[in-house]
């Protein structure tokens, strides 16, 4: 056994290893996980965007589950992500809060009417600081925030059908029977 | 042909410094501006994650040294200000992990890694040394001779 031991230990160190390595080629570093997870939505209190009348405060999320979607004019992902916010608002299930991050004055407007709007009210976020207190790392990203205003998931990259049927429909189902 | 390796060399090594610091963004007071870079360069760009702050053009990391600054002209330690972005992006903003429980093993680990695999190797080669061969008598040699011949 003892002979066997010199070409069986770098060999179960090698499985041990390869497995851990497996097992972290499953994860991807580059997602942060949200800080937020289970704290309440931090307090913010934001302007309109131009040709608009509504900021967005913290406390409008409050009394029933919502969503908050960051975007921008400049974001390409968020064009690929807007048919489906329509849907949703054509669905009426849950209201959606956009936040405009990093618009020159007036693009995001042209962008919406352009476009389309989904969203319910909108914040101009133009210095960038409420999306660095929501821990934001790159746009688009949605909150599903709760009745209390607590933030319950955060998606990263655009909410896609598949996105929506596997995760955020039931947690939003979830989060309005509770 | 030197003169075409050293200029590589030396691009090669100034761009590594290179700060994306703009000049709108520096700070009027030169010692708190040298604490901001130096956080900055401690800090992890959250966009393009292998870069730090001091590094990255994203402006998401400009966001991130001008708020920063603004926290240690208010009078914010350094640990303060660090600890604003550990509260809204966790751990993973720092370069450098710290040195606690959860990290234990990522400290550790390539060390003892060393150690281990230096010691493997040491013993390895030790155990294979043989004692050193004596000559033969001359019976020894005849008989080896015999063995040969009836081989061949």
């Amino acid at each position: 056994m003892k002979k066997y031991l010199a070409t069986l230990a770098p060999l179960a160190i090698f499985i041990a290893i390869g497995a851990a390595f497996a097992i972290g080629l499953t994860r991807d570093p580059a997602r942060i996980p949200s800080m937020l997870i289970d704290r309440p939505l931090p307090e913010f209190s934001l302007e309109p965007i131009e040709g608009f009348t509504e900021g967005l405060n913290s406390a409008d999320l409050k009394g029933e589950v919502s969503m908050i979607n960051v975007f921008g004019s400049w974001c390409i992902s968020c064009r690929i992500e807007h048919p489906f916010l329509m849907q949703l608002k054509a669905a009426g299930e849950i209201p959606i809060y956009g936040l405009n991050w990093k618009d020159k004055p007036g693009d995001g407007t042209a962008w919406l009417e352009r476009f389309g709007n989904p969203y319910t009210r909108i914040g101009d976020d133009q210095e960038g600081r409420v999306v660095i207190d929501l821990g934001v790392t790159g746009a688009p990203e949605t909150f599903i925030v709760d009745r209390e205003g607590r933030v319950r998931y955060k998606q990263v990259g655009p909410i896609t059908p598949e996105v929506w049927r596997d995760t955020l429909s039931p947690l939003i189902e979830e989060l309005k029977k509770g | 042909m030197r003169g075409a390796i050293l200029s590589t060399l030396v691009a090669v090594l100034a761009a590594s410094s290179a700060f994306a610091v703009q000049p709108d963004e520096i700070l009027p007071d030169p010692a708190l501006e040298a604490r901001a870079r130096k956080l900055d360069q401690e800090l992890r760009c959250v966009v393009c994650q292998s870069q730090s702050l001091a590094e990255s053009d994203a402006p998401l990391a400009k966001d991130m040294r001008v708020l920063m600054r603004e926290k240690i002209a208010a009078g914010a330690s350094d640990k303060e200000a660090v600890a604003f972005l550990v509260d809204r992006y966790g751990e993973y903003v720092l370069l450098k992990p710290r040195f606690e429980t959860g990290t234990i093993l990522l400290w550790t680990l390539p060390g003892a890694a060393i150690l281990i695999g230096g010691a493997l190797a040491f013993f390895y080669f030790r155990g294979g040394r043989t004692e050193p061969a004596t000559a033969l008598s001359a019976d020894e040699e005849a008989r080896l001779n015999e063995i040969l011949e009836a081989r061949r």
